[in-house]
């Protein structure tokens, strides 16, 4: 294959993605499970576009503005958000199992949701509790992985992030077992499954910076990202400070973890998954897969929302479904695919 | 023999002595729990163990002094409430054979003459029941804990206790006010009865199936339950827009986060009851009006409920029947600031 046709077939599948990802979001908009007219929703969104009032019933705007299109936007941004920063966590740490949670931070938000729930705060204090608990996971993480000396560091991240994880985990079996159970415990579960089904224009405030914080410096540091994919001591070698690097980029992609896992709850799969796929179609160059990876997962989390709030009428928990639509994925790429790794 | 095995022996031989001598000293009787296990009790059990919150309720309506502690600590705002002699009853944790945070040597360290369990009666249930009482050689008891059979959980502490004058007065009650509510509510047309959503978790989107626990309260009101549409069983997860398309007339909720927002949210707004600030906060103190636990306290529940919903057929000062129903089955009498805490989610609150 030449260099050439190998660029072109990149391109077609960055706008493939693009354009799979306009046609969810418009799919998203049209369906759900109150019935909106298909001449409703153009008039919805003419009047949006031309500025002018439209005739179309209060509710039906308030559907379709207020409740979808927050929903939509927490998707596409918590779809993009987990989906980079997997791609970031697996070039960071040189390996295609690693996902967003590896240092802590699902943990850590768990366990800050299920304080807030616990102690009966109001809902921007829960998402405030587990985004703040995420970062300390992860810090937690980071300061123990550096006292350790004379191991490979890589290594010993991976095994901070392992305990801290369980030691998270057991956090949240306390207070689930401490919680009411008629009462509390079923709100916890729920809220931990992860769901976006009570997505507010409020939460997209929160989270949208957060998210553009962690992506912008992914972004700029695409080459240095791209060398520490190398190994520490080719990257050294060529100038690069790997400990610093290896910082940022870590701080980034669990302040966008965070953002996204403390609005929405535990969401897997996403960011192990996609930048597998996003690999397959545009190569492992992070500064390409960094916005396929992004736009692959902002597409695939809503494609999966929309199935989550329209195939039944209860809500199908984000996690659940992400696991059963992921698992299979997974293993036929790993069927179809396992030479690449070796 | 090794010094391990005499003192195991040492022990055995005095554990022996101990127990069986105790059992045996008090006249005991055999009767059938709600689960058809014959369990041999004392003739009068003077100390009681409530495996779960449903059953300490229970008990502590019935024989307070019989109650050996709570399966969770009060909180502050329950505390005030419930006098302090049992308020201050040690904690026990739950025992249900798996998932406890009762410690079953501390269980046996009570002394209980028996242990109670109240709730729903199946084979998972009494096999755990047959298992903690083979453990513990303390005789443990099966009580149904349908809607319909509050009366006869009652009329089973007060005989279990030696309570039964005291028992055969509440199961009254109890009955008397199922009863009154059931023919109340009978005589109310179909078309006057609300379409109500029972909203429950921080957003209130998680809600009750039709048949759940959760919505005895509510279904003995004939109240309309949005969610049954749904099907049948325990609690699920719903979005906004499925409560929108809804458009529930009444809002109930447990949720005291919930209640303090969607009175303010521009979304939630757009719902008819919220429109109509019909959006009514469940009292939880000391223990939950409606659905949790599922307990004796639900009786008040229905009259608070029905009130709010039928306010003509229910034309009752709700307050002398909180100030009796605590009074009888929580053992004191509430102040006037306290009920006014307690009903001021009932009332329907001027539009605007």
């Amino acid at each position: 294959m030449t260099g050439a046709s190998t660029v072109a077939r990149m391109w077609i599948a960055a706008g493939l993605s693009f354009v799979a990802l306009l046609a969810v979001v418009a799919l998203a908009f049209a369906v759900g499970r109150y019935p909106v007219a298909p001449g409703d929703l153009a008039a919805l969104a003419w009047s949006k576009v031309t500025g002018t009032p439209s005739s179309v019933s209060a509710t039906i705007e308030t559907i379709v503005w207020s409740v979808r299109g927050p929903r939509i936007g927490a998707a596409v941004a918590i779809g993009a958000a987990l989906a980079a920063a997997g791609a970031a966590y697996q070039c960071l740490f040189r390996n295609p199992l690693v996902s967003p949670d590896i240092l802590g931070v699902s943990g850590g938000a768990a366990v800050g949701a299920v304080l807030g729930i616990f102690l009966a705060l109001p809902v921007i204090a829960i998402q405030g509790l587990a985004f703040a608990f995420g970062l300390v996971a992860v810090a937690l993480v980071y300061v123990i992985a550096s006292a350790v000396r004379g191991h490979d560091p890589l290594l010993v991240l991976v095994l901070a992030g392992v305990l801290v994880g369980a030691l998270l985990g057991a956090c949240v079996a306390l207070l689930k077992v401490l919680a009411d159970p008629y009462n509390q415990l079923p709100a916890i579960t729920f809220w931990l499954l992860g769901s976006l089904a009570g997505a507010a224009p409020s939460d997209l405030a929160t989270a949208l910076p957060a998210i553009a914080i962690g992506l912008v410096p992914l972004w700029l540091m695409r080459w240095r990202v791209n060398l520490l994919s190398q190994g520490d001591e080719e990257a050294r070698a060529l100038g690069v400070e790997t400990t610093r690097v290896r910082l940022a980029v870590i701080a980034s992609a669990t302040l966008m973890t965070a953002a996204a896992v403390s609005i929405s709850g535990i969401i897997g799969w996403i960011g192990l998954v996609v930048p597998h796929f996003a690999r397959l179609a545009v190569g492992p160059d992070f500064g390409r897969l960094l916005p396929v990876s992004a736009v692959m997962g902002a597409a695939f989390l809503l494609a999966v929302d929309t199935l989550a709030r329209s195939t039944a009428r209860i809500e199908i928990p984000l996690g659940v479904l992400t696991a059963f639509v992921g698992t299979p994925l997974f293993l036929w790429l790993l069927v179809r695919a396992k030479r690449s790794w070796q | 023999m090794g010094r391990r095995d005499w003192l195991a022996r040492a022990a055995a031989i005095a554990a022996a002595l101990a127990w069986p001598a105790a059992a045996r000293a008090e006249p005991s009787r055999e009767v059938t729990d709600a689960a058809g296990r014959k369990v041999r009790v004392p003739a009068r059990a003077a100390r009681v163990f409530a495996s779960g919150p449903p059953a300490s309720i229970l008990v502590f309506a019935v024989a307070p002094d019989a109650l050996l502690g709570w399966t969770t600590p009060f909180r502050p705002s329950e505390r005030p409430f419930v006098p302090p002699r049992y308020a201050d009853l040690p904690v026990t944790g739950r025992l249900t054979g798996r998932g406890n945070t009762a410690n079953v040597e501390l269980v046996i360290a009570s002394r209980p003459d028996v242990i109670v369990d109240y709730g729903a009666v199946n084979d998972t249930f009494a096999s755990l029941a047959d298992r903690v009482q083979q453990q513990t050689g303390i005789p443990y008891l099966l009580l149904d804990g349908a809607f319909d059979r509050i009366g006869d959980a009652l009329t089973a502490i007060g005989e279990l206790t030696g309570e039964e004058s005291r028992a055969a007065a509440l199961a009254n009650d109890a009955r008397d006010t199922v009863d009154d509510v059931t023919r109340r509510v009978a005589s109310i047309p179909a078309s006057k009865r609300p379409r109500l959503y029972y909203g429950r978790g921080p957003r209130g989107l998680d809600t009750g199936l039709a048949g759940s626990i959760n919505m005895e309260v509510i279904d003995r009101l004939g109240a309309i339950n949005v969610a049954a549409s749904l099907g049948r069983g325990g609690l699920v997860a719903v979005s906004l827009e499925q409560v929108l398309l809804w458009n529930p007339e009444v809002i109930v909720t447990t949720d005291p986060v919930f209640f303090a927002s969607v009175r303010r949210d521009p979304l939630w707004l757009q719902v008819d009851a919220v429109k109509s600030r019909r959006v009514h906060l469940a009292p939880a103190e000391p223990f939950g009006w409606i659905d949790f636990p599922p307990s004796v306290n639900r009786l008040v529940g229905l009259r608070w409920l029905g009130r709010i919903l039928y306010p003509d057929a229910f034309p009752d000062d709700l307050r002398a029947r909180v100030r009796d129903d605590y009074t009888r089955f929580y053992h004191q009498t509430p102040t006037q600031a306290q009920l006014d805490r307690l009903i001021a989610t009932a009332e329907r609150a001027p539009p605007g």
